[in-house]
C-alpha cells in the first residue's frame, strides 16, 4: 500500500510545515499559539524522520517519531502548567508581560 | 495519480496550518490545528507508516489537543463564558474544518479501497511489528529515557498546576 514518494517533496513539505510554525512563533504573541506553533514545528521534523524512515524502509524513522511524540507531550504538559501561572500572574496571555526575570 | 495521494492531504495540511496561525481565536485555532496533524496522518499512511499514523491521531489528534482545550476553556472562567462560547460554536465557523476533513476522508477511502495500480506501489510497508522489534532491542536505552522525560514532566506539571489551583481556591 506504501506509495513511492520521492524524499525530497516530503522533505519540502515538512519544511513548508515547519516555517509555517517558525513564522507562528515570531509573529504571534499569544502563548497558546506560540505553543501551537511550537507542536506543528515538532509534528513537521517528525515528517521528516518518517520520510527518511520510508525511502530506506526501515522502522526506525517511525520510532524517531515515536521518541518526538513523547518529547511533545511532556513539553506540552510543563508548558501549559506555565501558562497557568502566567495567566494567574500577569492576567493575560501575552509573552511579552512575563518578559522581565524579576523574582 | 499516485503522487496526487500524497499531494492532496500535504495541501490540506499546509493550509489547515497556515489558518492555525492567523485565527484570532484559541479554539477556533485548535480545531484547524486537528485537522493539520489529521492531514500529517494520512500523509504518514501513504508513507507506508500505519503505525505511527495511528499514534499521531491518538496522541497529537487526541490527547495534546485535549490538553490544550481544557487549558483554553479553564482560562474562561467567567461569567461572560457561556456567551463566549456560543458566539465560538456558531455555525459558519465549521464550514472550513468540515470542508477540509472531508478531502481527506475521500483520500483515506480512496487509499484504503485499494491503489487503482498496483504495479507502481512499493511494496515494503513497515509495519507495528517491525516497529516493536526494533524498538525494544537496539532502542532500548531511547524507551527507558522518554519514561523518565515523562516522568519529570509529570512531576513538573503537577508542581504548577497545584499552586495554581491552591491560590485560586484562597479567596
Amino acid at each position: 500500500m506504501a506509495i513511492e514518494v520521492p524524499v525530497e517533496q516530503v522533505l519540502m513539505v515538512a519544511a513548508g510545515l515547519f516555517l509555517l510554525g517558525l513564522l507562528g512563533v515570531l509573529v504571534r504573541r499569544n502563548i497558546i499559539f506560540l505553543l501551537m506553533s511550537l507542536e506543528v514545528m515538532m509534528n513537521s521534523a517528525g515528517l521528516a524522520f518518517i520520510a527518511a524512515g520510508a525511502k530506506w524502509g526501515a522502522p526506525d524513522g517511525q520510532i524517531m517519531f515515536m521518541l518526538i511524540l513523547a518529547l511533545a507531550a511532556a513539553e506540552v504538559a510543563v508548558a501549559l502548567g506555565l501558562v497557568l501561572q502566567i495567566s494567574r500572574r500577569f492576567d493575560t496571555l501575552d509573552v511579552d508581560a512575563a518578559s522581565e526575570l524579576n523574582g | 495519480m499516485d503522487l496526487a495521494l500524497f499531494w492532496i492531504p500535504a495541501a490540506v495540511a499546509l493550509v489547515s496550518t497556515f489558518l492555525v496561525i492567523t485565527r484570532r481565536n484559541a479554539a477556533h485555532a485548535l480545531i484547524y490545528l486537528v485537522v493539520s496533524l489529521l492531514s500529517v496522518a494520512v500523509i504518514f499512511f501513504v508513507l507506508g507508516a500505519p503505525f505511527a499514523a495511528a499514534l499521531e491521531v491518538v496522541i497529537y489528534a487526541g490527547a495534546i489537543v485535549v490538553l490544550f482545550l481544557f487549558v483554553v476553556m479553564m482560562l474562561n472562567l467567567g461569567n461572560t463564558s457561556v456567551m463566549r462560547e456560543s458566539r465560538w460554536l456558531r455555525p459558519g465557523m465549521w464550514v472550513g474544518p468540515a470542508i477540509l476533513v472531508s478531502i481527506l476522508l475521500v483520500t483515506m477511502v480512496f487509499l484504503l479501497s485499494g491503489l487503482p495500480d498496483p504495479g507502481n506501489t512499493k511494496g515494503d510497508m513497515v509495519g507495528p511489528k517491525a516497529v516493536g522489534n526494533e524498538l525494544f532491542r537496539p532502542y532500548l536505552l531511547a524507551v527507558e529515557l522518554a519514561g523518565f522525560l515523562l516522568l519529570a514532566a509529570l512531576i513538573g506539571a503537577y508542581h504548577l498546576g497545584r499552586r495554581y489551583l491552591e491560590q485560586r481556591r484562597e479567596p
